[in-house]
């Protein structure tokens, strides 16, 4: 085991310097210079020397390179060019409504999704299988920018109590209002772009554990059970159920990285003011920093899931070991 | 073999088409089983046809612009309505799945070319260029997909030809694992160790022998790749990144009707419907491939 996590950490650390040059190079496959950016269009080139060289983008690539490196493993992913706030923090004031979003789905397609799993591969070929395999396959195809703007056209315009932009209404908050009516008031925000994330990856997720459970469900252990006589229902639950669960439980690994960046697309759509329209305002305005700083942690988040994921599936299945 | 002294007619109408079927016919025999991969097939030449007769087919020039009859609703002249410089939308769809569905081929073949020669090549040799290929493999998948792509598209010339490019760049990883998972149980196989005992070059190892043993598994997911892709293109699009306009996209389309959407939905409705469509057509083939191309990964 020891042998095996100092092998996988050191691959980790290559894939992560890796991870570093690509985000770094983004800022140089663009045609012209950053230093552009910063100056006036007809600045003249004793200007353009000047603000270069504040920016050290008047450095060798390796020596630019090294020092953005450097202060980003201490957390430093320097200043926005365009508003000159530091990134991380312009990150870390938006990342909680982008978690709280994605949480929110996670947590709902999770406990929704396991026992249509289940059903389904208990009920191989009955119609509630046919009917996830069918769903799986809609939101797999379905544009989720294009379900969102149906939903708000057949749900949120006919039914105005919905909210199709921000979070909250201004002033609604626990200091003002009553507990549950502040409860109400964010479900009012929350259901439609929730909504359109759990529709599109829930069946997927379904017709993964009923993979799972019908795996087990072949097994000789769940065989001899019901041979010794037990209930269908102890058979099913506690002998087959639990050793389905464990492959889903190192999915939560694979999860770390869409809590980031899984809802960019919608939160523009409903002007979630989470990380996706930061990250949107980032592009429009070729803000390099900010996008790089976005890429950087986005990618090293999938290495650390992955990772997880590994050890996690230790941790759950005594019969996995690696040497 | 070639003299038949099976007498019965009945007999060798049922029994010798059977042994004379060639592996397409097979598959194709099993294909047909899989009514909705059929239905697709057929739904997609139609788009096929539509996207190539485009110009015969549409009633009006997709680029004319009249402010004079904006946002109208579909009717007999303007059969999906008119978007809101008044173009009409149904020409301008059929010209954007000219767009769509090329982006989509080009892009899947451009990540099904990169993919397949990774994951041969790391899978074939093993040690160190399987560890620096693979590596590399997964330093692409570690980023967000959708993220790195608006970033590295929103950072070069806007053309139709750097998105395809793009988006096929950062979709081949998950399918040079996938090979190279085929690649090195094939490799172990006895008509490998055959063709090395004969002295056969590696480079012809690779092509003749595995390569062809591999292609099931590669065609499925090429096909799943080409919905993926055109998903991807009208997502770009759908932000404004992808395909520009006066030239017409179905994500593009789609992206000026988000703001008359109160007022004129049938601008938001068809294309999405298009896009929806054939990212579902192309999966049901996938899927309906996996079946006849291979029975053993039918679940």
């Amino acid at each position: 085991m020891l042998r095996y996590l100092r092998r996988r950490l050191l691959q980790m650390l290559i894939i992560l310097v890796g991870i570093s040059l690509v985000s770094f190079s983004i800022m140089h496959i663009a045609p012209g210079s950053p230093v552009d950016l910063l100056v006036e269009r007809n600045a003249p080139q004793s200007e353009k020397d000047r603000i270069a060289h504040i920016y050290g983008l008047d450095k060798p690539i390796y020596v630019q390179y090294f020092k953005w490196l450097g202060l980003v493993i201490r957390g430093d992913f320097g200043r926005s060019f365009i508003s000159g706030e530091p990134v991380l923090k312009m990150i870390l004031d938006r990342l909680p409504y982008t978690l709280y979003l994605n949480l929110v789905v996670a947590i709902v397609i999770y406990l929704l999704a396991i026992p249509i799993g289940v059903i389904s591969a208990l009920k191989q070929y009955s119609w509630v299988d046919h009917a996830v395999t069918l769903f799986a396959f809609i939101g797999q195809a379905m544009p989720t920018f294009w379900l969102a703007m149906l939903l708000i056209y057949f749900v949120a315009i006919p039914v105005p109590w919905l909210r199709t932009s921000g979070l909250a209404t201004y002033g609604v908050n626990v200091h003002t209002t009553p507990f549950l009516e502040v409860v109400i008031d964010r479900l009012r925000y929350l259901i439609l772009p929730a909504s359109v994330m759990i529709f599109t990856s829930i069946a997927g997720l379904a017709r993964y554990m009923r993979s799972s459970m019908l795996e087990v469900i072949r097994q000789d252990y769940v065989r001899t059970a019901r041979a010794k006589g037990m209930s269908e229902h102890t058979v099913n639950f506690k002998h087959a159920l639990r050793n389905a669960l464990l492959p889903i439980v190192t999915l939560l690994g694979f999860e770390l990285p869409i809590l980031f960046s899984g809802s960019f697309i919608l939160e523009v759509i409903f002007s979630w003011p989470g990380l996706g329209l930061v990250a949107m305002r980032a592009i429009g305005q070729r803000d390099y920093m900010v996008i790089m700083a976005f890429n950087t942690i986005g990618a090293t988040l999938t290495v650390i899931g992955t990772f997880l994921a590994d050890l996690l599936y230790v941790a759950v299945d005594p019969r996995i070991r690696y040497d | 073999m070639s003299t038949r002294i099976d007498t019965n007619p009945k007999l060798t109408q049922t029994v010798s088409p059977r042994n004379e079927a060639t592996y397409l016919q097979m598959v194709w025999r099993r294909f047909k089983r899989h009514k909705l991969a059929v239905a697709s097939l057929i739904v997609l030449g139609c788009l096929y046809l539509i996207a190539i007769f485009a110009p015969l087919l549409s009633t009006h020039d997709y680029r004319a612009v009249e402010p004079e009859i904006r946002l109208q609703a579909p009717s007999s002249e303007h059969w999906f309505g008119t978007d809101d410089v008044g173009r009409d939308i149904y020409s301008r769809i059929l010209h954007g799945a000219r767009i769509s569905l090329s982006v989509g081929f080009v892009a899947a073949g451009f990540a099904v070319l990169v993919g397949t020669i990774v994951g041969a090549l790391a899978g074939y040799f093993g040690g160190v260029i399987d560890d620096i290929l693979m590596r590399i493999t997964e330093i692409f998948m570690a980023f967000p997909t959708f993220f790195l792509l608006i970033t590295v598209v929103s950072l070069l010339p806007r053309s139709i030809f750097n998105i395809m490019i793009v988006i096929g760049l950062t979709s081949w990883p998950g399918l040079a694992r996938m090979v190279r998972a085929e690649f090195l149980s094939l490799r172990e196989q006895d008509f490998t160790e055959a063709a090395r005992a004969i002295g056969a070059s590696d480079r012809r190892i690779i092509f003749r022998h595995i390569l062809p043993n591999a292609m099931a598994p590669i065609i499925v997911s090429t096909s799943l790749r080409i919905g993926g892709a055109i998903l991807s293109e009208s997502g770009l699009s759908f932000l404004g990144l992808g395909v520009q306009e006066p030239f017409p996209s179905w994500g593009n389309i789609l992206n000026r009707g988000r703001n008359f959407l109160r007022y004129a939905p049938w601008i938001t409705m068809a294309p999405g419907l298009f896009i929806f469509i054939t990212v579902l057509c192309f999966n049901f083939i996938g899927d309906g491939l996996r079946d006849a191309l291979d029975p053993r990964l039918k679940q």
